[in-house]
């Protein structure tokens, strides 16, 4: 058991490892994500309340659902980070911090363009848009903070607390649509009941879903090999890597 | 198919510019990320590679002295 965590945490291990994968998610992401992109388009049914505007829940939920499961992902890594020390953990933090930063902003635009011909509006401060916005500036906190330390480790740790601090807002954006009284529509995927829309239209949603998965985990791998070629210069495997021309 | 023609694809009822932002937004940002983050990765490659021949140089330069009791090899300009 030591031995794998030991594994995990080993730069150059998860450098092949994310090397192999790449093609894999890279294809298979894209291929989901325009099937259920094309699928919700063109072969949908229309909504018999907002019409063909509603074609934008296609990305709008895969955007806004990565933006906070990235977050999620973000302080489990965070916890490792300041209980493990393990250096991966924290590689991964800063790699996929801007990606979250792009998701949680087309969440945001995506969900004002849907809104103005469905609620009349761009904005409003609603409990869901509000906690999206905190999100957001979450985001662009860690990446900031991370940027201000010129200490590999006490940024490491500073942004994990940063990280830990927020993860408070994921259940606000979560059960904001039942706290609160808001104009933002319930979930559309819930766990333990059926979706109530047709499965003509949740089927592609959930391949779009997925497909932003794929694509994410292949940005998160490339990202992070580009962190780890950073840190380990110094080392034996990588001068050989970079040398080789081989990526 | 959902609609008639591919006008009525285009035009959405009227929603049509709604939903042709959102898409063009989502697939420029998304590409453009995916395009930085692999530019990224080379560049950083290209550095550490000039970085390791500068100090390959250096250190065959270390080994061989420039200037011995017999020959300078400093450039004398």
């Amino acid at each position: 058991m030591w031995q794998l965590f030991h594994k995990l945490g080993s730069p150059k291990w998860f450098y092949g490892i994310a090397t192999r994968l790449m093609p894999w998610l890279l294809v298979g992401g894209a291929l989901l994500l325009l099937a259920g992109i094309v699928w919700g388009l063109a072969f949908a049914p229309k909504d018999y309340l907002q019409g063909n505007s509603y074609r934008i829940i296609f990305i709008h939920v895969p955007t806004a659902f990565l933006a906070q499961s990235v977050y999620i992902m973000m302080a489990v890594a965070a916890v490792v980070t300041l209980v493990w020390r393990m250096k991966l953990a924290d590689v991964f933090v800063k790699a996929v911090a801007p990606v979250g930063l792009v998701l949680t902003f087309l969440a945001l635009f995506t969900g004002a363009v849907w809104g103005k011909p469905t609620w009349g509006t761009w904005w409003i401060w609603d409990a869901r848009l509000t906690s999206m916005l905190i999100l957001l500036f979450l985001y662009g906190g860690v990446i900031a903070l991370d940027r201000a330390i010129n200490d590999e480790k006490s940024a490491a740790r500073a942004v994990a607390v940063l990280v830990l601090v927020g993860v408070v807002n994921i259940p606000i954006i979560k059960y904001s649509v039942e706290w609160w009284n808001t104009l933002h529509q319930p979930a559309t995927f819930k766990l333990t009941e059926k979706p109530s829309m047709p499965a003509e239209m949740w089927v592609p949603l959930l391949l779009s879903v997925l497909g932003l998965y794929l694509i994410f985990g292949w940005l998160a791998c490339l990202r992070m090999q580009t962190e780890i070629i950073a840190r380990e210069q110094r080392t034996r495997w990588v001068k050989d890597l970079v040398m080789a021309g081989r990526h | 198919m959902a609609f008639d023609s591919l006008s009525a694809f285009i035009a959405m009822e009227g929603h049509g510019p709604y939903v042709w932002t959102c898409y063009g937004v989502f697939f420029l940002l998304l590409a453009g990320l995916m395009v930085w983050s692999r530019h990224r990765r080379s560049v950083m490659m290209e550095a550490c590679r000039r970085n390791y021949e500068r100090q390959d140089q250096g250190q065959q330069r270390a080994a061989k002295p420039a200037a011995t009791f017999t020959r300078v090899e400093v450039s004398q300009d």
